[in-house]
């Protein structure tokens, strides 16, 4: 079962690797703000998964909280600061409401 | 009673945190519990009474949790068919939805709930309206039915 | 091997698939509202899935106080997960919208 686990926190390794390519390339700040927090979620389940090789889930499991807590605040914290930007593109028009609705 | 009920939840969490049952660390529990409480008594509810009909609401909101999974692992399938097609069948809008709910809570869990089921993400809410970017037109149109916003109406009693 | 290891194994196996799925979807789709529909789905149930497999694999070296205490811990992450996960892919969606980005929309003599 020890190895299952550690096969498993490799896979989910490498799709946070993948994860990354989008975070350094994604063409616009949202972009990486997405795959950050993508990368967070893994994160919380593979320390879980550390706990469990190392047989320490019980210490574990509140680093794994506390990581889902910062990562869920973090991403908060971020898009709250976009929200009163009006435009992140030079030149482009803000979208207007009926204009996304139609 | 608020200050009970947030007493009480906070109570709860940190028994279940904490995992330690001597009288050291539940007196430790009980001095913070009553800070945090005195504090923001007014963040976990905004309301100052309770009715009875609420304990009805907390049980049929457990009843609609597996109608929200079916949804939840249908909408995964849809989405993974949609990513592993090598084509990408997808037709992108957005689209207004108007609803009629009007509690804090039952908006919030419509627009949680738009955003897990299949194909569509909740964008803004703009008062009685939200914004719904949807991937393809067949969600858009299982959206309109509206058979989602009928059952959490249903759930916090505002159905007339 | 015993039952309850079979079962988390077949419930982690699922969520590994779902956290597949949506990082395909974080790199293949063409903007990021639809890359949001990709990983905010996809990763809520991925990361529900797993949690709900290792609980289920705790509780299999015998009902004692400190393994129910691990379990409850687990899931009490998984449904903090389920609440914040939309609420973040909503925020970041609005901040998207505030900030003008253009949703992409299929050509339409792609259609034709």
């Amino acid at each position: 079962m020890i190895s299952f686990f550690l096969w498993i926190g490799m896979s989910l390794g490498l799709l946070v690797l993948v994860c990354l390519y989008r975070a350094i390339q994604g063409p616009t700040i949202m972009d990486r703000i997405v795959s950050v927090s993508v990368i967070g979620t893994k994160t919380t389940v593979i320390l879980l998964l550390i706990g469990f090789i190392y047989d320490r889930a019980d210490m574990f499991i509140d680093i794994s909280m506390g990581y889902a807590i910062l990562n869920f605040i973090g991403t908060l914290a971020i898009s709250k600061f976009f929200f009163s930007r009006k435009s992140i593109i030079p030149g482009s028009k803000h979208l207007k409401q009926g204009e996304a609705s139609k | 009673m608020r200050y009970a009920i947030t007493f009480i939840v906070l109570f709860v969490n940190w028994i279940i945190w904490s995992g330690l049952l001597d009288a050291f660390h539940l007196s430790l529990g009980v001095i913070s519990c009553l800070l945090v409480t005195f504090m923001s008594h007014d963040l976990l509810f905004k309301r100052t009474e309770f009715r009875a009909g609420d304990i009805a609401e907390i049980f049929r909101f457990i009843m609609y949790i597996p109608w929200l999974m079916y949804q939840i692992i249908l909408s995964n399938i849809h989405v993974a068919k949609i990513v592993l097609n090598p084509a990408m069948p997808i037709d992108p809008e957005v689209v207004s939805y108007k609803h009629n709910l009007k509690k804090d809570v039952s908006i919030m869990t419509f627009a949680n709930s738009i955003t897990l089921t299949p194909g569509t993400i909740t964008a803004e809410i703009v008062d009685g309206e939200f914004l719904v970017h949807c991937l393809d037109k067949k969600v858009t149109d299982d959206l309109n039915t509206g058979e989602m916003e009928d059952r959490i109406a249903h759930v916090f009693a505002e159905d007339k | 091997m015993s039952i309850l290891e079979i079962i988390s194994i077949l419930f982690i196996l699922g969520g590994v698939f779902f956290f597949f799925t949506a990082t395909v979807g974080l790199i293949r789709m063409p903007d990021y509202y639809c890359r949001m529909q990709a990983t905010g789905k996809g990763d809520t149930l991925g990361a529900f899935l797993c949690l709900m497999g290792l609980a289920i694999y705790n509780l299999d070296g015998g009902l004692s106080f400190g393994t129910v205490l691990v379990s409850t811990k687990i899931m009490f992450i998984a449904i903090f997960i389920f609440i914040a996960n939309p609420t973040a892919t909503h925020a970041i969606t609005k901040a998207g919208f505030d900030c003008s980005v253009k949703p992409w929309t299929k050509k339409k003599e792609v259609q034709q």
